[in-house]
């Protein structure tokens, strides 16, 4: 029972997801939102296990005074700090002016947007390896990312002034991404949405229980 | 009913304004031009020559006619202040009232017919009137606005607002009825003004109430039928193929690098001595991506518990930890090691986007893993995690359905799951028939789409446009 009962309400699930996106009449047309309501919830309890664990991890790495253990005091003292201040406030912790408000836009805020901003650099990097001509699928790709990369640029239709309209770089570029882009994004769409097809039919049918512990 | 009609005195007002300036300065000037005559004795070729002696009086005209506009004018905002539907205080200006002069009031939309929206749930219907004949450009229609009011018992209750449309359109969707009641409608043409964001002016003319009209739900939205017939072929044929596979019929899957690669990479981490990192996304368990980066998570656990390798998988949410931490047990007690599992070995970081990027990146430069999955959706953190990743010189094995992500992952791992391969993964690993099968029927179905590709463009590039009108789909 302990594995049926799970594939039973997958199963239930699954179809009646599929049917309500083909009948709009009650009740099928509030299925989406109720279920989508209950993930909420379940998430919301759901939230109290992950902090938890992170807090008993945490804990345990201090304690036993394991490598690191210096992040995992951090992380704890900005846990508890958060949490209580925002207890602290009540039901507007959020409103403009609250000290939670200060901590989110003068600490979260500019931690989150330096994680963001790493981001630029790791394009950088993962560029110069991604552009290197060692095969011929990797030339083209760095042809196609040169004429792209200039075309986007006023100095790419000065360098092919010379050249009827047609032909300047700013229409290649456009050309590129216009084309033959985006006919390889729809191909890797077609490919997923079948995919989420057949993943969806296995899951619906019990064919695939590995999400459940097993086979 | 005759139409309804608000602030008609402003209309009548502008009229009288210049009716009252036209009769007034025709009386005086001909009655001064005959008195010149009179008096002069001149014909009117002369009384031109004689222009200089004249000027007084053509002067005393002049001013004569501005005294009875202005006086016109000074009529014209009292009349103005007057009506319904025009707010007075806000008409205290003599500019304003300038501004407001020939302004009237637009003639009422004829023909409103109600009709139940067809395919819904019942909550809908569609409204639609003839234009207003001031519907023009530069016309007096600003907008219409549609009333509703529900009845009961026979009565008629009272005319609401709900929600208006810019001139120039003649439908209107109430999206906001109640299946099975009865409404009628009423459509007003308006004419207003509004000035720094403020209405100062507002004139109207209503159609008479049509109705009334009960929406109804329908069980079946027939705009989707073609998405009925899709997805029976589809389903169909992977049905089919799982049998054929369950016959025991050799079904050909062409190989994937990257999961072939998963035997290797999991060894790797055992000589070396370091850890598998597993990361399935930074999404909850309502993503099939998520999903699909859980199932593969099992295959992986059972590989690191044969070969003894230690394998860690932080997550980002609650519910993707529950899920994982059972499936990673289930696996170890499959391969024979349920002793090696320990519950920390799946643990919760954060639901922070760039607060879990920050947590694993940290982990990876620490801890310095062998061997990094990344398999499940992600997001802007894709790189971030993939570069940190490939900094420490692990081996990467990444793969996510999000095609904007796709390129970071080519670019920064060793293999990448180019999206439907991330959903075929569970099953190429597992090598268990039916769910070979059902790659066999996903990949018959690819091949159905890239035909109806193919017959359109050739339709396409023959004028023959119908065809693609069969795969339009709905939201």
């Amino acid at each position: 029972m302990r594995r049926e009962i799970p594939l039973l309400i997958t199963g239930l699930a699954g179809i009646v997801f599929i049917v309500q996106y083909f009948i709009p009449h009650f009740p099928f047309n509030r299925f989406s939102n109720w279920f989508s309501d209950w993930f909420s919830i379940v998430a919301a309890c759901a939230i109290w296990l992950g902090a938890l664990n992170l807090f008993k991890l945490s804990l345990e790495k201090i304690y036993a005074r394991r490598e690191g253990w210096g992040y995992a005091l951090i992380t704890i003292v900005c846990f508890l700090l958060m949490a209580v201040i925002g207890f602290s406030e009540g039901r507007g912790y959020s409103k403009v002016g609250t000290n939670f408000d200060w901590m989110y836009n003068y600490v979260y805020s500019p931690l989150s947007s330096t994680m963001f901003a790493i981001l630029a650099f790791f394009v950088a990097s993962a560029s110069y390896r991604a552009f290197r001509a060692r095969n011929f699928e990797a030339t083209l790709l760095l042809l196609a990312a040169f004429l792209v990369m200039l075309g986007r640029v006023p100095i790419g239709d000065v360098l092919t002034g010379f050249l009827p309209p047609g032909m300047r770089l700013s229409h290649v570029a456009t050309w590129i991404m216009q084309f033959p882009n985006t006919a390889g994004q729809r191909a890797i769409l077609i490919g997923i949405s079948l995919g989420i097809v057949s993943s969806s039919l296995r899951l619906i049918l019990g064919i695939e229980r590995s999400y459940l512990g097993g086979d | 009913m005759a139409p309804m009609v608000g602030t008609e005195p402003a209309g009548g007002s502008s009229k009288n304004v210049c009716m009252t300036y036209f009769v007034a300065t025709s009386i005086l000037s001909a009655t001064l031009k005959r008195e010149i005559r009179r008096t002069t004795g001149l014909s009117d070729r002369k009384l031109m020559i004689e222009k200089r002696r004249l000027r007084p009086m053509t002067s005393m005209t002049v001013s004569i006619s501005v005294c009875v506009f202005a006086i016109s004018l000074l009529f014209a905002g009292v009349t103005w202040s007057d009506p319904v539907s025009a707010d007075s205080s806000k008409l205290d200006s003599f500019a304003t009232q300038f501004v407001l002069i020939g302004r009237g009031t637009p003639r009422p939309v004829t023909g409103v017919t109600l009709a139940d929206v067809p395919n819904d749930d019942g909550t809908a219907v569609a409204i639609s009137w003839t234009l207003s004949p001031d519907d023009v450009k530069g016309g007096l229609v600003r907008r219409y606005k549609i009333f509703r009011a529900l009845m009961t018992d026979g009565q008629q209750g009272t005319f609401e607002d709900v929600g208006d449309v810019t001139a120039g359109q003649s439908v209107f969707r109430d999206g906001q009825c109640l299946v099975g009641e009865l409404y009628s409608y009423k459509v007003r043409a308006v004419h207003d003004s509004i000035d720094g964001g403020e209405e100062i002016f507002q004139a109207y003319s209503e159609s008479d109430a049509a109705g009334p009209v009960s929406p109804s739900a329908q069980w079946f939205d027939w705009r989707r039928i073609n998405v009925t017939f899709g997805v029976l072929i589809l389903c169909l044929l992977i049905v089919y193929y799982i049998r054929q596979a369950q016959s025991g019929k050799p079904l050909f899957i062409r190989k994937i690098a990257g999961l072939e690669a998963v035997d290797d990479a999991v060894g790797r981490a055992t000589e070396m001595g370091r850890k598998i990192f597993y990361i399935p996304g930074s999404q909850d368990m309502d993503n099939v991506q998520t999903i699909a980066g859980v199932t593969i998570l099992g295959r992986v656990a059972e590989l690191a518990a044969t070969y003894d390798a230690k394998l860690d998988v932080p997550v980002s949410r609650s519910l993707v930890m529950v899920t994982a931490r059972e499936v990673v047990r289930e696996a170890y007690s499959k391969a024979g090691r349920p002793d090696a599992f320990h519950d920390d070995q799946v643990h919760y970081l954060t639901d922070d986007q760039f607060g879990y990027a920050a947590a694993v990146d940290g982990m990876i430069v620490r801890e310095k893993p062998a061997t990094i999955f990344l398999l499940g959706i992600f997001y802007a953190e894709s790189l971030v995690l993939a570069e940190t990743g490939n900094s420490v010189g692990a081996i990467q094995i990444a793969g996510t359905g999000e095609p904007s992500q796709l390129p970071f992952f080519v670019a920064a791992c060793d293999y990448t799951l180019i999206g439907e391969e991330l959903f075929a993964a569970s099953a190429y690993l597992s090598r268990e028939p039916r769910q070979l099968g059902s790659l066999k029927g996903q990949d018959i179905g690819k091949g159905l789409i890239i035909a109806l590709i193919l017959i359109g463009i050739i339709l396409e590039t023959f004028h023959l446009w119908e065809f693609h009108r069969l795969f339009t789909v709905i939201e």
